[in-house]
């Protein structure tokens, strides 16, 4: 059974170290903040000027001053500090931050990234995914398997990229790959998902070292 | 008390600055920390043409999304516009010119302008569209694309508390790309939700230093849109 958009999270956030600086992306990304595991200390930067993002406020404390890079009301914590975008982007260009998890349209066997724009659609711009791939150490797409039936982990991205070589890990409803130097390796399966599933679903070749 | 930078509407402070074919830099991250009343007096001025400067170009019917409605806008550079179809519309029809910047990079070329630097070489976009025609070079074994300095005409930021000599203080996640714009225009007007003698900030609290802001707009009532409500539902209290 592939894994559910919540329990991709869970195994995205056995990731997260004790003491990160963490960007999270829109969508399931998001979701890993969720699990966190108990005791970890982890510090949630959001981009557009903030390191320590709390959970969404209590209905009726919302604030327009205080919102995410999703544009979502979002609160403080005791750890919290505000900056400005150039500040917030020096922090990730510098390489500051430890992880960045985000989603794709298509990543490659070469860890190549496409996640803002498909040709003959409305692009509606990059935001900050291309910093985030370029100056964070570390890189988790979390994103479905397929799109419409199509593999999204491919052979050559086909789509404009984000970033060239930038991502080291995927994480998928069906399974979980590390992107070595000679390619993706395949390190982690969902419950009752076989080896001959992932391969019918992903164009990328890949090795085989289920942890 | 110096009053030489208080202005008394937003339309009096841009009445002798505004014109057409001119290059804008407005503050703001989607709908938060936008200069929504300078705005408006763009707005009302009709000026055309024009060039503007900022991350979002608003939605619909708020902030920048106006000028859009007019077609006051000629160019617009910024990172991300998912949430204006009325700029999407335009966008697809090639009415108006756009320019995408990763935010990174376009909250460094403001800073850059306002820094007196003309280019700065970065990784991001490396090995993307965003390179092309860009130049390369390489430091330490790696590969950086060369972006620009951005400078503007005209600056419009919103503050939360100014003292009369333009020392501004933000509020949380309104300030995002308002310091670095204020630093870039050949002329910055800041729109302030308070006004207080100099000395009444502590000094050590200044985010902007008044050398970057010209004008100063006090408003008299402050309207924040907010365009994802996401909120926790209070547990419901039981009766007994």
């Amino acid at each position: 059974m592939p894994w559910t958009r919540d329990q991709m999270a869970a195994r995205a956030a056995r990731e997260l170290r004790d003491g990160y600086y963490v960007n999270l992306g829109i969508g399931i990304p998001t979701l890993v903040a969720n699990h966190v595991p108990p005791g970890m200390s982890i510090q949630l930067q959001s981009e557009n000027g903030m390191l320590g993002m709390g959970p969404f406020p209590w209905e009726g404390e919302e604030d327009a001053d205080l919102i995410n890079a999703g544009k979502q009301t979002i609160t403080t914590l005791p750890t919290t500090s505000f900056f400005d975008s150039a500040a917030s982007f020096g922090m990730i260009r510098g390489g500051h931050i430890q992880l960045s998890m985000l989603g794709a349209l298509q990543v490659s066997e070469k860890g190549d990234l496409a996640n803002w724009a498909v040709p003959g659609k409305m692009i509606k711009g990059i935001g900050g995914a291309m910093d985030l791939v370029a100056g964070v150490g570390r890189v988790v797409v979390i994103m479905e398997h397929t799109a419409k039936g199509e593999t999204k982990i491919v052979r050559e991205c086909s789509l404009p990229l984000t970033g060239s070589g930038v991502v080291n890990m995927i994480v998928t409803d069906l399974c979980v790959f590390e992107v070595g130097p000679d390619g993706l390796i395949l390190v982690d399966l969902a419950p009752d998902t076989s080896l001959e599933d992932v391969r019918a679903n992903t164009e990328a070749d890949f090795l085989v070292a289920l942890q | 008390m110096s009053v030489r930078k208080i202005h008394s509407s937003a339309k009096a402070a841009l009445a002798d600055i505004l014109r057409d074919d001119m290059t804008i830099m407005s503050g703001g991250f989607g709908l938060c920390g936008i200069p929504a009343v300078l705005i408006d007096a763009v707005l009302e001025s009709g000026v055309r043409g024009l060039t503007i400067i900022s991350n979002n170009p608003g939605t619909e019917s708020m902030g920048l999304g106006k000028l859009f409605k007019t077609r006051q806008v000629r160019k617009l550079v910024c990172s991300y516009a998912g949430e204006n179809a009325e700029f999407a519309r335009q966008y697809m029809a090639g009415e108006v010119e756009v320019e995408f910047n990763p935010q990174g990079t376009l909250a460094e070329r403001i800073r850059a302008g306002g820094a007196g630097i003309p280019a700065f070489y970065t990784r991001t976009g490396v090995g993307t569209v965003i390179a092309e025609g860009k130049p390369l070079a390489e430091f330490d074994g790696k590969l950086y694309v060369q972006e620009r300095g951005l400078k503007a005409d005209l600056a419009l930021v919103h503050a939360w508390k100014a003292d009369t000599e333009g020392n501004l203080v933000y509020r949380m996640t309104a300030r995002n790309f308002n310091p670095m714009m204020a630093s870039a225009a050949a002329l910055t007007v800041a729109e302030v939700e308070l006004l207080v003698e100099p000395g009444e900030i502590d000094p050590d609290h200044i985010v902007t230093p008044g050398i970057f802001v010209d004008r100063l707009v006090l408003l008299d009532n402050v309207d924040k849109h907010i365009e994802q409500r996401t909120v926790r539902r209070r547990a419901a209290v039981v009766e007994e």
